[in-house]
């Protein structure tokens, strides 16, 4: 068929369709229901399930929709006696061997299988044999399972195949004897396998967290934004009680489709971590003691005054929200001070002013599979942000080459184009030597000679990477989190710009923590105000807050010896007359023997506020749960602490006049990268003993949320990062 | 993913006979070479896979170990549990069945002292589970030693031809 489009009959009604495509997808589009469980949108087509049988007219016998490719003049019935003859057959047999477990089922409310049996099943079985049982298999501390129930859909295999990209589960055996199980004896592991537990149309695979801890009918659903990358994810919480019991993720195609990164999926459980922070407490001079908030707060306004001015700094966790920032912000320019930043992992501030005003990804989220040529520099992406990992995975499998430069060679599950790979001090030498390729027959980029004397000279691959990035129609040069935490940021930076000028490729960067680019809006940087103009004196930034370790320091979501580069420096003695104020969700140790005042502020899930993802985009959200105790959320806080700090216009209602004062100040438009020259950075580099950790930190050690997640604590890359840490929960 | 020490347990001549099924498809296809690389294996490890050579056969081929295991696990000729080093099996589908199969197995089971799908104590025989037809209906009853065929065979010559195995 050469036509786009032909005509065909669904129910006796004329209905639009492309030749080829699958009949499903036509009578999902005009609402012509069929009933599925091995069908998925995201998933190639098995047809193992057979629930789909319709009826087509001068066919031999019932057909399955998803299998069944449109012809010109079709003629299809999805109701009629036939139609549902096989459809009930089907469930008959699918209901042969699944258990009547449905009462201590925790898909029981929420199950494709019980739903459809109340639509096509029989009031009483006729099968009277013994049922068939399968052992459970143990597939890791995400994700349970009951593998009696499983019917043998497949849409769990197809997804670790297909999506994740190494098929972690299979099926084995045949016939009345297949099973869904992993290679024996494993688990499975990739850092999106919890998404499996949304695909299982039955009760087999379930959240083990979750396990027995609720109904579904119970739960009432709050649309939320994931705290822990910049992507800006879309998830429901699911709450009980104003407690979170589990975290779902929301369709959003233009950032998460239907996936969740199971950081984000299971992060929650760190919000009942043994050692979380419900009142407000004060340092005296016998040990902790729990206080008002009355006199919490009067005691921070009385420690800020006195270490007023230039003494006084702010680190900022860099997944706070816009508001909260926005606030703090203020609170300190108002106190005379420009020490406050949010790049805690940054070691490399020294040519800061040059750097774009606000390092984001340079397009939208979806654009990133668009792309044709990529290079990610600096970056194990599929731990950094692992669901723009598996956007550049599908822009690898429709062919765009994707290659990296890295201090390791991070396993990506896509062919890769190119791998320049060097020590942790040194692979960013690789990109000096790319740019000069790149700059071979034309004009070497200004001020980046010193650079490139001392790169090597340019191999054959280093030409046919630039040779790549230059024929893409659309190509794009990223910096991830390990480049922006490397002591030659600035070189890094530079490099990158001159290789995306001379090849002409975009230039991006995945900055890390959930709101980086709205706190870099909200002006949570010691060199720019809100809205990104230079301030006229710049501040102290993060390193150099941790280096001189002020007179008074406030430490906002902040566990410095995990969260800052060289945090675990920030030490203090009884006698030294600092004053350090924790707005904290958790107590943790670090913080007990660092803090004068402890204040209890919400975590994601318990406040109203704003998310900038990485593309810019402005995300708000209001309180999922019941924040515990005498926790408050932040802006509150803040905004009574300015007002005892006499900050005039402190007095904001509402979350959103905040937010809007910032749109404001910054404007719809992001800044385009490259809009900077960047000449080579002229200061030596701060010199660091470096260890791949420091760079790479481990994807469930980011935050003191992960960290007190303890079943994520006990996955593959949980217990890869749990070594060097402590003050995790335990239990 | 999979560190390719983990191909130490394949022997040279293992190696050539994959490759020499890997040949036989196109570029890219090596999975279509699984059934005749544990064919291989299994060779040479004494009847049987162990999941260290499924890994080991999915290491060399780049594969995910679970895809090795599926072709394991699906077809009757592999064994992915110890057994006894001969594997003998009785066809009591229908034609062996009209010519006295049952009546074979049960002697044989008699016999060696234990049921289908057990292998004997001292490891020298498997009697493979389940075996339908092989298509040697005109010499019903008929059983398989080791790939070889005996047909028209009574429950003695079926104690004869056991007792003879090593």
């Amino acid at each position: 068929m050469s036509q786009d489009k032909c005509t065909i009959q669904v129910n006796g009604v004329e209905v639009e369709a492309r030749p080829g495509q699958m009949l499903i997808e036509v009578t999902d589009a005009v609402d012509a229901y069929v009933p599925r469980f091995c069908y998925h949108t995201k998933l190639s087509v098995a047809a193992n399930c057979r629930m789909c049988l319709v009826e087509v007219e001068n066919a031999p016998k019932p057909m399955p929709a998803c299998a069944t490719p449109v012809a010109p003049g079709m003629k299809v019935h999805t109701r009629s006696r036939r139609a549902i003859d096989a459809q009930r057959a089907t469930m008959e047999f699918l209901l042969i061997n699944h258990p009547l477990d449905c009462p201590i089922c925790d898909q029981g409310g929420e199950c494709e299988l019980q739903d459809l049996a109340l639509g096509f099943g029989r009031g009483i079985s006729r099968f009277s044999e013994r049922k068939r049982v399968v052992r459970d298999k143990d597939i890791g501390p995400l994700i349970s399972t009951d593998m009696t129930r499983c019917i043998h859909c497949t849409r769990c295999v197809r997804f670790t195949q297909e999506i994740a990209g190494f098929q972690e589960l299979g099926t084995i055996g045949r016939g009345d004897r297949v099973e869904i199980s992993p290679y024996i004896e494993r688990s499975v592991n990739h850092e999106l396998s919890g998404n499996i537990i949304d695909l299982c149309p039955v009760g087999a695979l379930n959240s083990k967290p979750f396990r027995f801890s609720a109904r579904a009918w119970e739960l009432v659903q709050r649309p939320l934004v994931a705290g822990h990358d910049g992507l800006g994810s879309r998830i429901l919480a699911h709450v009980m009680n104003g407690k979170v019991k589990r975290v779902v993720p929301e369709a959003c195609e233009d950032i998460n489709e239907t996936w969740a990164a199971d950081r984000d999926r299971f992060s929650y459980e760190g919000l009942y971590a043994a050692d979380r922070l419900t009142q407000p407490q004060l340092r005296g001079s016998d040990g902790w003691r729990t206080v008002s908030w009355g006199e919490a707060l009067d005691a921070v306004a009385a420690g800020l005054q006195r270490a007023n001015g230039n003494a006084l700094a702010a680190l900022v966790s860099p997944s706070t929200t816009l508001e909260e920032g926005y606030l703090l912000q203020r609170l300190l320019a108002h106190m005379g001070s420009a020490n406050i930043d949010h790049r805690l992992r940054r070691r490399d501030f020294r040519e800061q002013d040059q750097e774009v005003e606000v390092p984001w990804l340079g397009m939208p989220v979806a654009a990133v599979e668009e792309l044709d040529q990529v290079l990610v520099i600096g970056s194990n992406i599929r731990k950094e942000v692992p669901l723009l990992a598996h956007r550049l995975r599908k822009a690898a499998l429709r062919g765009a080459g994707v290659g990296f430069v890295n201090p390791a060679r991070y396993p990506m599950l896509f062919p890769v184009a190119d791998a320049m790979v060097g020590s942790v001090e040194d692979f960013w030498l690789q990109l000096a030597v790319l740019v000069r390729a790149a700059a071979e027959g034309s004009q070497q980029p200004a001020g980046l000679a010193q650079l490139l004397d001392i790169a090597p000279a340019p191999e054959e691959r280093h030409h046919r990477a630039v040779a790549r990035l230059r024929e893409g129609k659309r190509a794009a040069v990223f910096l991830g989190h390990i480049a922006l935490r490397h002591p030659r940021f600035a070189d890094i930076d530079a490099l990158a710009a001159a290789l995306a000028r001379l090849t002409g490729a975009t230039l991006g960067y995945v900055p890390e923590g959930a709101n980086s680019v709205g706190l870099s809006l909200a002006g949570v940087l010691p060199h720019r105000e809100a809205g990104g103009r230079p301030r006229a004196q710049a501040g102290a930034n993060a390193a150099s807050i941790v280096r001189a370790a002020p007179a008074g320091l406030i430490l906002y979501g902040v566990e410095p010896d995990h969260d800052c580069a060289g945090g675990s420096a920030l030490q203090r003695s009884a006698e030294d007359g600092r004053f350090v104020v924790a707005f904290s969700a958790f107590q943790g140790k670090s913080l007990q023997s660092l803090a004068d005042v402890l204040l209890p502020v919400s975590t994601y899930f318990e406040t109203e506020g704003t998310l900038v993802n990485i593309s810019g985009q402005w995300q708000s959200f209001a309180a999922a749960a019941q924040p515990p105790g005498e926790t408050r959320p932040g802006w509150k806080v803040l905004r009574v602490l300015g007002e005892r700090l006499a900050v005039p216009r402190f007095d904001y209602a509402a979350v959103d006049a905040i937010a809007a004062e910032v749109r404001e100040l910054a404007g719809d438009r992001l800044p385009d990268t490259l809009a900077r020259q960047r000449p080579a950075p002229v200061a030596a580099p701060v010199s660091a003993g470096l260890s791949s950790t420091d760079l790479d930190v481990p994807m469930y050690q980011l935050d003191a949320l992960l960290r007190r997640a303890s079943a994520l604590q006990q996955t593959e890359d949980g217990l890869a990062g749990l070594a060097p840490v402590e003050g995790r929960r335990t239990a | 993913m999979q560190p390719s020490d983990k191909t130490a347990l394949l022997s040279s001549h293992v190696r050539a006979e994959i490759d020499h099924w890997v040949a036989k498809f196109p570029e890219g296809r090596q999975r279509s070479a699984v059934i005749g690389a544990l064919h291989a294996v299994q060779h040479e490890n004494g009847g049987f896979l162990t999941p260290e050579l499924m890994e080991a056969v999915a290491a060399y081929l780049g594969l995910p170990a679970i895809q090795v295991f599926e072709v394991a696990s699906f077809y009757s000729m592999f064994e992915t549990r110890p057994v006894g080093r001969h594997s003998v099996s009785v066809c009591t589908n229908i034609s062996c069945m009209l010519c006295g199969g049952e009546q074979l197995l049960a002697h044989v089971e008699k016999h060696l002292g234990i049921t289908v799908g057990q292998s004997t104590p001292d490891g020298r025989i498997f009697l493979k589970k389940e075996e339908e037809c092989l298509a040697a209906c005109t010499g019903a009853p008929m059983i398989m030693v080791d790939h070889r065929f005996y047909e028209n065979v009574t429950p003695a010559r079926a104690v004869e031809i056991l007792d003879a195995l090593e």
